[in-house]
């Protein structure tokens, strides 16, 4: 009987793995808590998700320099920082692509584009490229809203900045913007996945 | 559905703009190679999701490869030829290639038309401009993270999407799966 009871276990345990292996792979569902991460930020320091002891939440953006769509939305990332960051939703801007592949994206091309773009947030490199597979993003730009909680920063949105990449004052749907209002305002989110086009996450095959 | 004939007429470019004279070299140096008219009309059609959907759904017996990409996209770029390859290879057995360009408008007469000139694309290219992302990605495939290059083969109701980038061995590989 406590074999079998052993057995049960093992193979639940088993089981489990599997499951969570399986959703690893296909990154963060609304709902899931998002690893927080130490990146080099443009800056030389390290950037933890834990360094921000007031913020209310996160807005993660997976971006780079070399992507038209990412370049199409630097302006308003800038925006939503200076908007967010003050009412405690600052963004967190991350360059998930291999710089061998994209050397527009290394660090000193990162650090000249945040400074002719007047970047307000910090600019981190995944330098080992494990932190975007985890958040399951596939592309540039990929927005995560993320809320603090008891349990750790739960995603809460996942998708695109709004239905307009091509120009701005034709945007109808703010769709993180819309995200972060309502958590501020202790609402549940309404739009929590939205999808665009984005240039892949450049990897060494 | 918008259509818009671009006129590209190397002569008025000539007299008009010396700033490009360099790239103008170019393209001259490549088309007296043949005789085939590839410095006159280029006629780009241009689509809103309304507009492709009836080429994503074609019900002859052809196989049909949409392949998503951007001249600005580099694996798209890279897989472009494989693309070219195939619609070449396998014309005999019914296959059919589309490009669906996501070029910026913009860069339609800066980027776009001068790159189906300069390698003499075999394959029929449209562009596709509609910002309503969150509408058609789904629409085209619910698995879809809107990441290019992305690809879609089917024949009649057999259909499959790719969101990755191809060799040529794994292109055809799966090509021959449609095709009898």
């Amino acid at each position: 009987m406590k074999t079998l009871k052993l057995c049960v276990v093992v193979v639940l345990a088993l089981a489990l793995t599997a499951f969570t292996f399986k959703s690893d792979s296909d990154g963060y569902k609304v709902g899931d808590i998002a690893t927080d991460f130490s990146l080099e930020n443009i800056d030389g320091s390290m950037v933890s998700l834990s360094d921000y002891k007031d913020a209310k939440g996160f807005i993660v953006i997976f971006t780079c320099n070399t992507c038209p769509y990412a370049v199409a939305y630097e302006d308003r990332i800038v925006a939503l920082d200076k908007k967010y960051a003050p009412k405690g939703y600052p963004v967190i801007a991350i360059m998930p692509n291999d710089t061998d592949i994209k050397p527009g994206d290394n660090l000193e091309a990162m650090k000249a584009r945040a400074k002719a773009k007047g970047f307000t947030f910090p600019y981190l490199i995944d330098k080992g490229q494990d932190i975007y597979p985890q958040y399951g993003a596939t592309k540039t730009p990929h927005v995560y809203v993320l809320q603090k909680t008891d349990k750790g920063n739960e995603v809460k949105y996942i998708g695109a900045i709004d239905d307009n990449y091509k120009d701005a004052s034709q945007v109808t749907e703010k769709y993180t913007e819309n995200a972060v209002n309502a958590l501020l305002n202790g609402k549940s989110v309404e739009t929590t996945q939205t999808r665009a086009i984005g240039c892949s996450i450049k990897v060494k095959s | 559905m918008k259509r818009i004939i671009f006129i590209f007429c190397l002569f008025t470019l000539s007299c008009n703009n010396k700033a490009s004279d360099s790239k103008q070299a170019n393209l001259d140096d490549q088309d007296n190679k043949s005789n085939e008219v590839v410095d006159s009309n280029i006629d780009l059609e241009i689509y809103d999701y309304d507009g492709l959907k009836p080429l994503l759904y074609k019900s002859d017996d052809k196989v049909h490869v949409v392949n998503f990409w951007a001249t600005w996209c580099a694996p798209c770029i890279k897989e472009l030829p494989y693309f070219e390859t195939v619609n070449e290879t396998y014309d005999d057995k019914g296959v059919e290639v589309l490009l669906v360009s996501l070029d910026f408008p913009r860069q339609y007469e800066t980027q776009l038309i001068p790159y189906i000139k300069k390698h003499k694309l075999k394959s029929k290219v449209v562009a596709f401009d509609d910002t309503n992302q969150n509408r058609w990605i789904p629409a085209i495939n619910e698995n879809w993270s809107g990441a290019i290059p992305a690809t879609i083969i089917y024949k009649g109701d057999q259909r499959k999407f790719y969101e990755q980038s191809f060799t040529l061995e794994e292109l055809e590989t799966e090509l021959k799966q449609f095709i009898n």
